[in-house]
């Protein structure tokens, strides 16, 4: 029955990929109107100048291009500055001063995408050198170069965020019988999702109504957003329609509002014609929004046997010139307090301090839930810190510490309430499928010969599903996310969420979900998202937060309309509805499976022969507010081997085992999985975006910004435990990022432990070959 | 990224490609496999005025065995590594192909663009220092032969005259108990090369190295030949103390930059790794071993 | 050896009417000499199924075949194709019926976002071409000239496999004349 049905827990394949393996998926660059123009973007050479002069005239001359717009130019329509989502604000365009490479000076809008690049070629600027600070730490000593002069604050310093017990925690430290110590830097990353920015922007001016495609995970808080910030033009809400149609990857980086989105929006209003804006892959590495770039330090205090009591963390971070985060409002530093990951400290205490620099906005996910992979890294570290220390196996660490099953729902000394977890048995699980005694014993042997190899673990504990509404909210806006159905006569669905699919595959999720509540097939169930003027409102889909929020408004709004499709059933089967029951998919008098109706029935009747008094028609909606987060949570096994003469590390093998409670597609979980390793392994060893003195972005395109191809990725070995959730309606916890958030700990721990016995403790990622070869070198190793 | 304008011309023979290169007052550029040349145009570092097509110029796509090896210039990197010749009896072309880009990249990408780019990051002109291959290049006065340690100027610079078009690259045939390897160490599959290296050794009948050629890639502002570390290895056994002191030399001879591939220090040192892995395999090949 | 001396036109063209057959079909169209194939497909041809995803010529979301080899068509200049063949992931399902690559990658959940997928394919249709029987690291090495952000090329080495015994199945059980 479930087979036919294809409800929750089967592999149902994905619904949306018949347009995309045909090449017929319809993303932004492919839409094209009537009447389109282009816009490009010109951008700052310099990480901080002022600008004397920009001349257009050399591109306005150019035959096709229709306009330059400067910052000067947006002065008289109050849209040079937008706000950011963290109570910042951010540039549209500079009137007077750039603030980072890259940043966008002057747009062009012509006829032709080839005129429009002519056109900022042609633009002229005369710039004047600033000072540049790079460095969040020296920006925010004394003296040091003022990165945002319009703040009446005349120093670089954002915010500090604190919480947890200082004076407890300060206090366990003193008594502790042993205290690690460990500066970790997270690099500054980029998500690069494959397919760029962009949007067209299609204002009618007769109607007054603005259309835009845009690439965005969030459609309506950006229609929202458009409201605000552009309502003083005439941009009223229920004119402005976002549509999001295919998006080509997001991963957190499509989240923010960018220059060109305005850019794009207002040349449209401005020519009557549709404006098409799409990035390069440049543009879109050197200025959009980053993630990471943490400066921390972290301290664990334990028992000499290693029982942890307390943790202790302070950290800088790095949100470059604008703080345009994606974040909570009440939590800056996102979720960061998650740091006690899977360890019950007594004590703990977080504090982190923001700075403004010379870089783009930073402060986005990339692929996890706001400053999840932050904490999860820092804390996975640093319990093998503590292993070298005390000198004891790292997994007889973790077992001897984790929260226990018993103790859940768990409330962490940083306030999170845990749901479920069993931490112990994804880690025996792990240990079991990788062979974990013999790597050790292969490893001794090897280190004997001097070779060298590595065992690294990462027990993760994620936070996801963002959120409840007394804690979250994005300017303002409540977490909740919606899903609304609509059971047509013949028993076909059409279900719309407040959520927008990136290649999640939420066009079969979804679907499933629908199928399971409700017992319709689920090839018979569209799934719609995406435009605002159809679907109800939603914050979208980031940080894990699809299944779980939008999952529960799903399983909920199916139950109304299952409820009601009772009381039709009861009048169909002339029985009270205390005598119905839902069984097998299909409603029927207790104890009389013979006397029985489909939903297809209940369907059918819902509009053709309802009971006298009741609404006709089958239509439900939720907003759902969750009652708590989700902690998906998993443990992962690195092995990894180096090479002594070039100090390459080479993944493999690698078994990650993941908990992300009940489970609606097994093969799309495992899916996303792997691709989350990827883009674990990625920062762990390859990517990085580093700046030098002068502010000049060093990786600033795909050449040097190393995303793994298939080569570098090993062939991730995949199991699960499933632990559902106890408070969300079908269990589901999420797992989009609980890999990427997991993985990069358990690969720097392999590496750090095929040298520990050289006194080797921490390298900061990336582990590129020239840090473990000079490591080799210092040694007495390299060969 | 969209390139600047330019005239557009198909050469119809090499003649006619010189001669367009010869009226374009230096403003013109030869269009071979591209796959250097248009990402530049794209980021307009580079904008020729005239862009020379010679894709569809005949007789520049043949691999013959002619006495020595006769590649032309526009074979296609993929062609080299799959051409039954060179497979059989080249292996160093075949390895110095396989890890040139990415195999998109060498559906199109030429060996003689390779070489007349001049690239210090490119893989081909280290192993044509190793195999001490010469080049032909053609101009409006005829034909000369220039031996690939004449080529290479300066970065992007080759001694072709400004209208000279590389036509075929020779190499010698291997002599008895030869073996060749090209080793490149790369940040990830596709990269330019932190450091790469390319051996040749020939070895006489008592097992000491007859001849030794030494390539390094992205070594300095062009491809260098390490003649100190093959001074090291000639006439001599190539036992492992020889060949430590030739892979140091190989080292010394470096001299890489610090860039986002490494610092120099650490790319001197992988010199001489690579340089005596190289050897070890080169030996290893000329003894008849894979 | 004397160069004969070639008729003289010194001068290129900024336009040029260039014919490419897409997928089978006959396109004559007239463009300046700098477009890209890729903006040919798109913009002037309207198939918008082939992608960019770089300006680097790293990332393959680009791929398509060009005389029937796999190139990137972000760094090829339409004009350099006047006459050639050119084939697109609008062109891997024929009269009604998936290729196996095609199938491959929906059974086996090769794609996630479908936005490297079609330079994925087309590189994967190129392999089985020239190898129809590949093993994981041929497959792996055939497919580095691609990047794909979502799937972390498992699904995508095993979507390829499908395809690749679904071709030799399919091949088997022709005639042995092959027909």
């Amino acid at each position: 029955m479930a087979v036919e049905i294809g409800g929750i827990g089967q592999s149902v394949k994905r619904k949306e990929d018949a347009r995309f393996i045909r090449g017929r998926g319809n993303y932004v660059d492919d839409v094209k109107l009537p009447g389109m123009l282009y816009l490009d973007i010109a951008r700052s050479p310099y990480a901080h100048a002022r600008i004397k002069s920009i001349d257009t005239s050399k591109a306005l001359a150019i035959p096709g291009v229709l306009a330059v717009i400067t910052g000067k130019d947006l002065v008289p329509l109050k849209l040079e500055w937008m706000p950011t989502l963290m109570s910042d604000r951010q540039m549209v365009l500079p009137t007077d001063t750039v603030l980072y490479q890259a940043q966008e000076v002057a747009a062009v809008v012509a006829t032709e995408r080839y005129i429009a690049a002519d056109g900022v070629a042609a633009i002229e600027v005369d710039y004047e050198p600033l000072p540049v600070v790079v460095d969040p730490i020296k920006a925010l000593q004394p003296g040091a170069t003022l990165v945002r002069e319009d703040r009446e604050q005349k120093d670089n310093h954002i915010w500090h965020w604190e919480v947890g017990d200082k004076a407890g925690t300060d206090k366990a430290f003193k008594d502790a019988e042993v205290v690690v110590k460990q500066d970790i830097y997270i690099p500054r990353i980029h998500v690069s999702s494959i397919e760029t920015c962009g949007m067209v922007a299609s204002f009618d001016k007769i109607n007054g109504k603005l259309t835009v495609w845009m690439t965005t995970q969030a459609p309506h808080a950006i229609r929202t957003v458009i409201a605000l910030v552009a309502g003083h033009l005439g941009l009223s809400e229920e004119r402005i329609r976002v549509i999001s149609p295919d998006i080509g990857g997001g991963f957190g980086g499509k989240v923010p509002v960018y220059p060109g989105y305005v850019l794009a929006i207002g040349a449209s209003v401005l020519t009557g014609h549709p404006v098409k804006w799409i990035e390069d892959r440049s543009e879109n590495i050197q200025a959009d929004s980053f993630a990471r770039d943490y400066h921390i330090t972290a301290e664990l205090a334990a028992k000499k046997d290693g029982t942890m009591q307390a943790l202790r963390v302070k950290t800088v971070a790095d949100h470059g010139a604008f703080d345009a985060a994606a974040n909570p409002s009440k939590y800056p530093a996102g979720l960061f307090h998650i740091i006690t990951g899977s360890y019950p400290f007594a004590k703990s205490f977080v504090e982190v301090d923001g700075a403004y620099t010379n870089k783009p906005p930073g402060g986005i996910a990339y692929r996890c839930s706001f400053r999840v992979t932050e904490a999860a890294f820092t804390i996975e570290r640093l319990v093998d810190v503590l292993a070298l220390e005390i000198k004891k196996d790292p997994a007889e660490l973790r077992m001897q510490n984790f929260i226990p099953p018993t103790a859940f729902p768990y409330t962490s000394s940083l306030g999170w309430e845990y749901d479920s977890g069993d931490y112990g048995r994804a880690l025996k699980l792990a240990m079991d499928k990788i062979g974990y005694a013999e790597l050790r014993k292969e490893q001794a042997a090897k280190r004997a010969k001097g070779e060298l190899m590595g065992i690294g673990i990462s027990s993760f504990t994620e936070i996801v599903g963002a959120g409840p509404s007394k804690h979250f909210d994005i300017l303002g806006i409540k977490m909740f996310d919606s899903c609304e159905i609509r059971v047509h006569p013949t028993g076909k669905a059409m279900v719309r969420l407040g959520v927008k699919s990136q290649g999640q595959g939420h066009e079969t999720t979804f679907a499933q979900i629908v199928a399971e509540e409700l017992g319709l097939p689920v090839g018979d169930i569209a799934v719609e998202e995406g435009d605002t003027d159809t679907a109800p409102y939603g914050l979208g889909t980031y940080a894990s937060r699809s299944t779980p929020v939008a999952g529960g408004a799903t399983a909920i709004a199916a139950r109304k309309i299952r409820e009601k499709a009772k009381l039709i059933a009861a009048h169909l089967l002339e029985a009270s509805p205390d005598d119905i029951e839902w069984k097998d998919y299909k409603f029927q008098v207790k104890g009389v499976p013979a006397k029985s109706k489909t939903m297809q029935e209940v369907a059918f009747a819902a509009y053709t022969n309802h009971p006298q008094g009741m609404e006709a028609g089958l239509e439900a909606v939720d907003y759902y507010d969750p009652p708590n987060l989700t902690f998906p949570f998993g443990s992962y096994i690195c092995v990894v081997d180096i090479d002594r003469g070039t100090g390459e590390v080479k993944v493999r093998r690698f078994v990650a085992v993941d908990d992300c409670g009940t489970i609606i597609n097994p093969m799309i979980v495992e899916g996303q999985i792997h691709g989350g390793l990827t883009m674990g392994l990625a920062p762990a060893l390859y990517e990085q975006i580093n700046y030098d003195d002068d502010g000049n972005i060093q990786g600033g395109n795909f050449m040097d910004y190393l995303l793994p191809t298939a080569m570098e990725t090993p062939n991730w070995e995949t199991a699960k435990t499933t632990t559902p959730s106890p408070h969300h309606p079908i269990g589901a916890k999420g797992v989009g990022e609980s890999a990427t958030v997991g993985a990069p700990a358990a690969i720097a721990n392999a590496v750090v432990d095929a040298l520990a016995h050289l006194g080797v403790r921490h390298i900061d990622i990336p582990i590129t070959p020239w840090k473990v070869q000079k490591i080799l070198k210092e040694k007495g190793v390299a060969e | 990224m969209i390139p600047a304008s330019f005239d557009y011309a198909v050469a119809r023979d090499v003649g006619h490609a010189i001669q367009l290169l010869g009226t374009s007052g230096g403003e013109g550029k030869v269009l071979a496999g591209g796959q250097s040349l248009i990402p530049l145009m794209k980021f307009r570092l580079a904008q020729p005025a005239l862009l020379i097509d010679i894709n569809r110029v005949a007789g520049l796509s043949a691999i013959k065995e002619n006495g020595d090896l006769r590649i032309g210039a526009l074979v296609r990197e993929n062609d080299l590594e799959a051409n039954p010749i060179v497979r059989q009896r080249y292996p160093i072309l075949v390895e110095t192909a396989a890890v040139i880009a990415d195999p998109l990249v060498r559906n199109l990408a030429t060996i003689g663009g390779n070489l007349a780019h001049a690239d210090p990051a490119n893989d081909h002109p280290a192993t044509m220092l190793a195999v001490r291959a010469s080049v032909v290049a053609q101009g409006p006065k005829g034909e000369r032969m220039i031996p690939i340690d004449e080529l290479f100027v300066d970065t992007f610079t080759t001694s072709l005259a400004p209208d000279e078009i590389l036509t075929q690259i020779r190499i010698p045939k291997p002599a008895p108990r030869s073996g060749g390897t090209y080793l490149k160490l790369e940040r990830k599959v596709g990269d330019f090369a932190i450091a790469g290296v390319a051996v040749m050794i020939v070895l006489d009948a008592s097992g000491k190295v007859a001849s030794a050629g030494i390539g390094l890639t992205n070594a300095g502002p062009t491809a260098i030949r390490a003649g100190r570390a093959e001074d090291v290895l000639t006439d001599q056994m190539p036992d492992d103390k020889t060949i430590a002191e030739a892979a140091s030399r190989a080292a010394a001879a470096a001299e890489p930059v610090s860039d986002l591939r490494g610092p120099a220090a650490y790319k001197k040192d992988v010199f001489r790794v690579l340089t005596r892995r190289a050897i070890v395999k080169a030996i290893a090949r000329a003894k008849g071993g894979a | 050896m004397a160069v004969e001396t070639a008729p003289a036109t010194t001068t290129g063209t900024r336009r040029m009417k260039v014919h490419v057959t897409v997928n089978g079909q006959a396109h004559e169209v007239e463009v300046e000499t700098r477009t890209l194939l890729v903006h040919f497909l798109r913009e002037n041809l309207g198939m918008t199924g082939t992608h960019i995803g770089c300006d680097t010529t790293n990332c393959g979301a680009c791929t398509v075949l060009l005389n029937g080899r796999p190139v990137k068509s972000c760094t090829v200049f339409a004009v350099q194709a006047d006459g050639m063949s050119v084939a697109t992931v609008e062109g891997l399902e024929k009269d009604g019926k998936l290729d196996p690559v095609q199938e491959g990658f929906h059974e086996e959940h090769g794609l996630q976002c479908g936005f490297c997928t079609p330079g994925m394919m087309i590189t994967a249709a190129a392999l089985l071409a020239a190898n129809p029987d590949p093993s994981e690291l041929q497959i792996r090495q055939a497919i580095s000239g691609n990047l794909c952000r979502c799937t972390g090329y498992v699904n995508i080495v095993k979507s390829i496999q499908y395809a690749a015994r679904k071709t030799r199945e399919t091949a088997g059980g022709k005639a042995p004349d092959g027909g």
